[in-house]
This record gives C-alpha cells, structure tokens and sequence, in this order.
C-alpha cells in the first residue's frame, strides 16, 4: 500500500474512530515522523492529517459521550473533561502516559469494592458478575472498538443536557436510573 | 466545628513536633487525587454541579472519625486574606484558595490532615508530618481514603488507577513531597549540583509554595512526578532514599562550613540576628534569607537559647497574609515590611545573641565567594 502523502511504500497504518467514523491514514516511516505521529501525544493526530473541512467541530472531532468534552478541548489543556474521558480519548493515551509516567499499568492501591479485578471504566461491563476475592491479574483494556454509547453515558448526557436546561424533575428521574444501573460502592 | 481563629492560632502538629532529621527536613507531606464516578471534573463543570457536589459530600467529609472537632468552611464564607493564611500553612493549594464557589476546606484539629474539596479533582486529601516522615504521612490520607471511598464512588479503572483531571496524576494519584531547608549547600555553592542529580531520577525540585516558585530561604520541595506504574509504598521508599542522600549532603556541607569558614558562618548568623533583632523595615524575601541563617545558626548551637520551633513560628507570622490577619486589615508592601520588623523585633528580644564557636585548632578563613549578602 501506497503513502497516503508520498509515493513511498506505506509502513505505519492509523485508525481513528471519530464520532463513530472510522478513518485510516497510510503512511511510511518517513512521513509519520515527520507528522509527528509517533510523537508523544498522538491527539495531533486529526488536526497533521484531516483537511480544514474536515475538522470542522460539527462532524469530525472526537467527543466524549459523557461530557462533551473535545479532543481540541484535551489537546489545548491538557487535562480530561470527566473520567469517562480516559475511555473517550483512549486513542494515542498510552503514548502520553509513557512519556509521562514509569509505566501504562496501574500497581498501586485499589479500592476495596474493585476487589482487584472488574476494570471501572466501562459501565457496560459492571454489569457482568464481579467476581469477589480473586487474585488473578487484572484483565487487560478492552479491545478498542467504535466508540457506542453505553447506557449508562447516554443517560448521564442526558443528565446533563437536562441540567444545563434547568429541566431538573428529569434530572431527577435520570439521576435515579443512573443509581439504579449503576450502584454506589457498597458502605460497610 | 471548630472556628478559624482557633484553627490559626494553635500552631500545626508539624510545627511542635519533631521528626527524623527535622533539623534539615521541615514537613513531609503526601496529597491523594480522588474523583467521583459520573461527574465531570471541578474544572470543566458547571458551578450548580460543583455546588451540588460538594453539597453532597461535605458531610460525609465532615463526618470521618480524624475529622471530629475539625475545622471545615465553603470558600464562599472566607476572605481572601483567610484563604492565603490557609495557604500560606500549606493546608490548600494557591490554585484552589483562587476558587470560591462550589469548593470548601476541612482540616483535622491538629492540623495533620485537610481535604479540599473541588480543586482540579473533586478531593485532594494531604497529610502533614513533621521531619522526614513520608511513610507516616501516606498512612494518614491511605487510611482517610480507605474510609471515604465506602461511602463515595470513586472513578477507578483497573488499568488506569485512580481517573484524575489531568493525566500527570493518574494512578496512584499521590504527590509526595518533601520540604527541606538547605543552607550550607547554598552556602557552599554545592546546591545546583545536587538539584540537578534529583531532576535526573525523575523528581521535581521546586520553591517554598511549590510549582514556579523562587526557592527564598533556602527551602527546597522535592515531590515525585511519576504516579502511574509503580506502587505507592516504592514511590514514598525512592523518595525517601534520595532525601536521606541530599540530608548527608547538608549535614556534609554544614561541617565543612563550622570546619574551614568558621568566620564567615560566625559573621552570617550574627548579621542575621542583628538585623532580625533591631531593623524596623524588612522585606519578605529579606526576611526568610535571614531567617534562614539564623535558623543554621540555631542548628549549630550557635544561638544559645533559640528554640528552632520559634523560627518556624516566625517563618509563618512574616507571611503577607498572616501578617495581614494578625492586623486584622489589608496592608500596603510598606506597612507589611515595617510590621514585619515588628514581629520579629518582638520575637527575639528574649533571645540571647548568637555567640562564637568555642576555641579550636581548625583554621579560620572566609569563604572564598561569599553569596548572600543582602
């Protein structure tokens, strides 16, 4: 396959799944150097290649499901919107917390409720039965895949959207769902 | 609850106490970013959500075991002047003493403890020890984590660690950070050497009140910077083992200093009582170098009667904002500067005057570029 900028033979392939999109960029090593792709924060990654039009905040940004925050948003802060964040912006993450961290995996303390094992960051996957004292590792991230709203996000946006509008009987009945899927850390 | 005039005037645990090498280490301190599950962080939240928030976790704050006859206030409630005292006790951060509404402090009566709420993360829960004491301190916040997170949901990921607003903190979420006072390095001229050898194991070095600080009075942070990828006990150990080493350094350069410049140390602190003593207009920066000589001076037994925990008192009371509270109104740079002078012309008046080293056979000499002689 061909360089999507030069005529060189492509060697580095990118997928970005941009509001549900998916787009794939080509390149070889000389052309993802010298876009920076292999740089540090990889979130340039939409703006070294996606036309102006393109980028238009309308269509194609990277936006977290939960809170709204933008990838131009992170890129310009450098801070996350909301947790859910670290799952929205997951593409090009790992290459950040290398350079900023000793490691990607976290060792250190966990909450007693997590129990060592059940990774939180998908609400979609609480659901499923957590297994209690186990001490087998962590499983791994799961596999990034496009990015669906779960329930639980969707109805926090929706939380949100109420909020903002002042509509607060909804909230209140949205919040209450929210608990309901999604119950508080159990108080011993 | 307990009032802030009680809190302020009772001095901190770590201000009595002593710990390990409390000559050199002033405070041992560990902070621990906590965030809730499902609510967008402090600084990208609407100031209802933050209200909300913070009305809804307040009492659970309030109501922790350590936390009973504490101290607790919405910042809506304090004036500037109070929120930079607090600061200036390194009970909050300067970044969240600028927020107001939606953010509150709850601080332990001993003042070991303080929980900001709504600061770049929901809580950033700090302990506080005096000397070289990190393991003491990480078992303060561990045990005060441990207790709010069964009644708060915590945003954690398995793989993340603890979800924080900025991604320099995730993981562990803990800062561990250690405040030390390092006169003789300065002195000697050795102090860039060894600041630049900690940068290079990855921790940072910074001023008295942290980020991009000027480092006035000799006084150093060093803090960890990596938080994600190691545990917290081997982060607190590393950093524990480099501060020992920067400690032998002093120590190193303080006996070199009553060893081969003798006079010149004589002439420092005695300068330094002498015009903490008797001056009527002092600067801050001014004042924290001088109080820094006298302090080495009092570590040396070169000061007979000066307890080391007065100069720590005044290091505190020559602060804009204390000293702004003390006279109960705002004041000007130059009304600042002379009730500086004040205070510590009242302070010392009981103190006997730093005296000589006992004759020996070591030979006299000044150091060859004396720095500091303001």
């Amino acid at each position: 396959m061909k360089c999507d900028v030069c005529e060189n033979e492509a060697s580095v392939f990118l997928t970005q799944i941009i509001n549900g999109q998916m787009t794939t960029v080509n390149l070889c090593e000389g052309c993802s150097k010298a876009k920076g792709v292999t740089e540090e924060t990889g979130f340039g990654l939409a703006e070294a290649f996606l036309s102006p039009a393109q980028r238009s905040e309308d269509s194609m940004e990277v936006v977290c499901n939960a809170c709204g925050f933008t990838a131009s948003q992170l890129k310009k802060i450098g801070r996350m919107g909301c947790p859910e964040c670290y799952h929205s912006f997951r593409e090009g993450l790992d290459g950040l917390l290398r350079n900023m961290h000793k490691g990607t995996r976290h060792v250190g303390k966990r909450p007693a409720s997590v129990g060592g094992t059940a990774p939180q960051l998908l609400p979609r996957q609480r659901t499923a039965v957590v297994r209690e004292e186990t001490s087998s590792p962590p499983p791994p991230m799961p596999v990034p895949a496009p990015a669906q709203p779960s329930d639980v996000s969707k109805l926090r946006a929706d939380l949100d959207l109420a909020v903002k509008e002042e509509r607060y009987e909804d909230a209140a009945k949205l919040k209450a769902e929210i608990e309901r899927l999604q119950p508080k850390a159990p108080s011993k | 609850m307990m009032r802030f005039a009680t809190l302020i005037k009772n001095p901190a645990d770590w201000m009595k106490g002593a710990g390990p090498h409390s000559d050199i280490v002033m405070t041992s301190r560990v902070r621990l970013a906590r965030n809730l599950r499902g609510f967008p962080f402090p600084g990208f939240s609407q100031e209802r959500q933050r209200v909300d928030l913070l009305e809804q976790v307040r009492p659970v704050v309030e109501q922790l075991p350590e936390m009973r006859d504490g101290y607790s206030e919405d910042y809506t409630e304090l004036s500037k002047i109070r929120k930079q005292v607090l600061v200036e006790r390194h009970l909050v951060s300067r970044e969240h003493a600028a927020r107001s509404s939606g953010c509150a402090v709850v601080v332990d009566r001993k003042q070991s403890i303080s929980i900001m709420i709504n600061e770049e993360d929901h809580f950033r829960i700090q302990g506080i020890r005096p000397g070289l004491n990190l393991h003491s301190a990480y078992e303060l916040v561990d045990r005060v984590d441990t207790e709010l997170e069964s009644g708060l949901p915590f945003a954690f990921d398995s793989k993340l660690g603890y979800l924080t607003a900025c991604p320099t903190n995730l993981g562990t979420g803990m800062r561990a950070s250690v405040m030390l006072h390092l006169p003789a390095l300065v002195l000697t001229e050795q102090i860039n050497p060894v600041i630049k050898a900690v940068g290079k194991i990855g921790l940072a070095v910074r001023g008295l009140y942290g980020e991009g600080t000027e480092a006035l009075g000799n006084l150093f942070q060093i803090s960890n910077q990596h938080t994600l990828g190691e545990a917290e006990p081997e982060i607190i150990a590393q950093i524990e083992k480099v501060i020992e080493g920067v400690v032998r350094s002093e120590q190193n350069a303080r006996a070199k200093l009553k060893e081969d410049h003798q006079t010149m140390l004589q002439d420092q602190v005695g300068r330094a009582f002498a015009i903490l003593r008797y001056a009527h207009v002092l600067s801050s920066k001014e004042a924290l170098n001088l109080l820094s000589m006298l302090r080495l001076g009092a570590d040396l037994d070169l000061v007979g009667n000066c307890d080391r925990s007065l100069i720590d008192m005044m290091l505190l009371e020559i602060q804009p904002a204390h000293l702004q509270l003390n006279a109960a109104r705002e004041l000007s740079p130059d009304e600042r500067d002379s009730m500086r002078a004040e205070i510590t012309r009242a302070r010392l008046q009981s103190i006997d005057g730093p005296g000589s080293f006992p004759p020996s056979q070591s030979t006299q000499g000044g150091l060859p570029s004396a720095p500091n002689d303001e």
